[in-house]
């Protein structure tokens, strides 16, 4: 079991800078999300844990001991690519017990790990199968299993679910945190599917072009985004927007969006006027004839417990979820009401959230 | 634009049913989408409704006229394919205008601007017309191929997965598009696909199928509500509709014959321990943002609710009580027996 401490860890390649001075530490037995779109630095960030890519610069730390030049042999990490690449000449037992067996372990003690590695995976009853016979959930259970056999003391896992249509991608994302909750290995999860992330962390890092924008549990970063880019990679449909421009005093309850008063979380820093804008969940919305801020329903989408619909207003188009009972027509006008304790305030030109009563905790990373 | 009518159409490749007398009617002007998993038989209905397959039994009818062994080209028919087909050596434009310069259609050329523009303004995607084809974003690429289908004006668009291939942010966008556009143009859409969100957010109605066969045809709403078996329920709502055999449920009157009882997540409700018999225990709470969905283990068989992420917060290991509201109940075949209880 381990703690992973990063410390000013930087990689670049040629010109291009991919990770950007990374701090953060995954404490022992923490399931760690590194979240983020193609491009931002977090397989990089992982690939340097693992030892297979060599910082620029900054250190890393395995429980404490400076690992950052060590090979990745000695790490004693296990790396899972992708989880369906087995032998396929090989039955379950055997890919199981292969790494046991590179080491040069004795026969009936790799068959012992091989059998209590298969308990805890609950695949006993398949080690004697040939893989090619296995459907996906299984393969990809033995392809952990061949990682867990070693016993290392974290799992790196590079979007291993990647290939897996939506639904069974969810059920194994079950699969994978009960499985954590069952060794209690920290894990660190790379993946650019927010809801991966946030089904199975206990700690979420957002990344966006090289840099961790904001590290949080996955309520945190929900309903906290530290910058405009969290709030919109997070969540379906992401955070709504609403432009205006204005300036800010500590102590306000309420802001001048455009003609219009706004109630807000009490505000929590001083501002001169600037590009700003409100960002709301969909389903901190609600419609009420009397509400100031108005739009023209563009589109309603029914998902059986809720409906998600989409108001076109003059300063952008916003997202609502609305109980799917609610009946709504398409191009009528509706007032917006909006759950004023959980808006968010942004500056446009940074990107990162204002100080309000509501931002609590979050820190910027 | 125009009805369409399958009348029990049966085809077999070999030994396999590929659609088993199936039998739908798309109304003038509807979004009807296909909904079923890969091999169900949805892209068959569709080429047999082009005629690039024939069936083995019925008959297609497009507008009243029976087009069971016409052509493809003359059944007035537009496709668009999952994978987007473009020309890499045309611009846009020519991708757009190419249907309409077919020699069989030879219409003149101002009609085809007029067309072509009225098009790519329908798609947002006038600002790209002198591009290359090949220099445009996925998202874009697969609006220019739905656009190739919408310059012309059939009986009836087929569209086979077009958004499959698309990352989420912009399939959702695609979505709310493409309802737009079926009801600006009043146009008649068969669409196919195995993603039941596609098929909840755009459809007038849906066809669940499977193994070649229609299981049940009605609005999102009505199937969502109102399942016909067990395995349509599974189709629709996410996270997944729960299912307990009903011996578990002693307490809960069911009519003769149930065998197991369906219960949507929003439909199992949670609470502290008040003498309710109905006793799970939370296993695990995963917080998805707007809502957490809790795991409970009730009797060996676990079930998922929804819970408010800023209530009373539900812990790993506690008991609860389980209330059920509109249950469904369904026989050994997994067929719903109607009556509701309460």
């Amino acid at each position: 079991m381990a703690q992973i401490r990063v410390e000013n860890l930087r990689k670049s390649f040629d010109q291009f800078t991919a990770v950007q001075g990374s701090n953060f530490t995954i404490d022992d037995g923490t399931f760690f999300a590194m979240l983020g779109p193609s491009g931002c630095g977090k397989t990089t960030t992982l690939r340097m844990i693992a030892g297979l890519e060599l910082p620029t610069d900054g250190r890393i730390l395995l429980d404490g001991e400076d690992v950052t030049f060590s090979r990745a042999a000695a790490r004693d990490i296990a790396f899972v690519f992708q989880f369906f690449a087995l032998y396929p000449h090989m039955n379950v037992a055997d890919n199981i017990g292969f790494p046991l067996k590179c080491q040069g372990m004795p026969r009936r003690e790799i068959r012992q790990r091989v059998a209590e590695t298969a308990r805890l995976l609950r695949i006993e009853h398949l080690l004697s199968r040939k893989t090619s016979g296995l459907s996906g959930g299984d393969r990809q259970r033995v392809a952990l299993g061949r990682a867990m056999v070693r016993r290392p003391k974290a799992f790196l896992m590079d979007e291993p679910l990647g290939a897996l249509d939506a639904e069974f991608r969810h059920l194994m994302c079950g699969e994978l945190r009960d499985l954590h909750d069952r060794i209690g290995a920290t894990t660190v999860y790379v993946t650019h599917d927010q809801l991966e992330a946030m089904s199975m962390a206990d700690q979420i890092a957002v990344m966006n072009k090289g840099r961790v924008e904001q590290i949080g549990s996955p309520q945190e970063v929900y309903d906290r985004p530290a910058s405009m880019f969290v709030a919109d990679f997070i969540g379906s449909p992401p955070m709504n927007f609403l432009r205006f421009e204005s300036g800010l005093r500590s102590g306000d309850r309420a802001v001048a969006f455009h003609s219009v008063n706004v109630s807000v979380p009490e505000i929590r820093e001083d501002r001169a006027s600037a590009p700003l804008a409100l960002g709301i969940r969909p389903e901190h919305i609600r419609f009420t004839d009397a509400a100031p801020v108005r739009g023209e329903v563009f589109g309603a989408e029914y998902l059986g417990t809720t409906q998600i619909v989409t108001v076109d207003t003059a300063h952008g188009r916003v997202a609502a979820r609305l109980p799917s009972s609610a009946s709504v027509r398409i191009g009528e006008t509706v007032g917006l009401e909006f759950h004023f304790e959980r808006l968010a305030l942004f500056d446009v030109g940074s990107g990162l959230a204002i100080r309000t009563a509501n931002e609590g905790s979050a820190r910027h990373g | 634009m125009a009805d369409v009518i399958l009348r029990n159409i049966t085809k077999r490749f070999g030994t396999v049913e590929a659609v088993r007398e199936l039998s739908l009617a798309i109304n003038d002007g509807e979004f009807l989408v296909l909904l079923g998993p890969s091999g169900a038989g949805k892209t068959t209905t569709l080429r047999l409704i082009t005629g690039l397959e024939s069936p083995d039994n019925g008959s297609v009818m497009i507008n009243g006229r029976d087009v069971t062994h016409d052509p493809p080209g003359s059944r007035d028919i537009a496709f668009v394919f999952q994978q987007y087909s473009l020309y890499p050596h045309l611009t846009v434009y020519d991708n757009l205008a190419f249907p309409l310069r077919s020699p069989a259609r030879r219409v003149p050329e101002p009609i085809i601007r007029k067309r072509v523009e009225q098009t790519a303004e329908l798609l947002h995607i006038a600002s790209k017309l002198n591009n290359r084809a090949t220099r445009l974003s996925g998202g874009e690429m697969q609006r220019v191929a739905i656009g190739r289908a919408l310059v012309r004006d059939p009986s009836i668009y087929l569209m086979d997965e077009p958004l499959s291939s698309l990352d989420a942010k912009l399939r959702s966008e695609l979505r709310l598009e493409l309802k737009r556009i079926q009801l600006e143009l009043g146009a008649t859409i068969l669409y196919v696909t195995h993603d039941q969100v596609e098929a909840m957010t755009m459809a007038s109605r849906i066809g669940v199928i499977r193994d070649g066969q229609l299981l049940q045809l009605g609005t999102p709403r009505e199937i969502y509500e109102s399942p016909s078996s067990s395995y349509v329920a599974s189709r629709l709502g996410t996270p997944q509709i729960n299912f307990l055999p009903a011996r578990l449920l002693s307490e809960v009157a069911v009519p003769p014959g149930t065998e197991t009882i369906g219960i949507r997540t929003e439909h199992l409700k949670v609470g502290a321990r008040n003498g309710g018999r109905m006793v799970g225990r939370v296993h695990r709470v995963e917080h998805l943002g707007e809502q957490n969905h809790v795991h409970l283990d009730y009797k060996g068989e676990m079930l998922v609710t929804l819970a408010d992420p800023h209530q009373q917060p539900l812990n790993a290991g506690q008991e609860v009580e389980l209330h059920l509201v509109h249950p469904l109940c369904f026989d050994r075949a997994g067929q719903r027996i109607p009556a509701m209880i309460h």
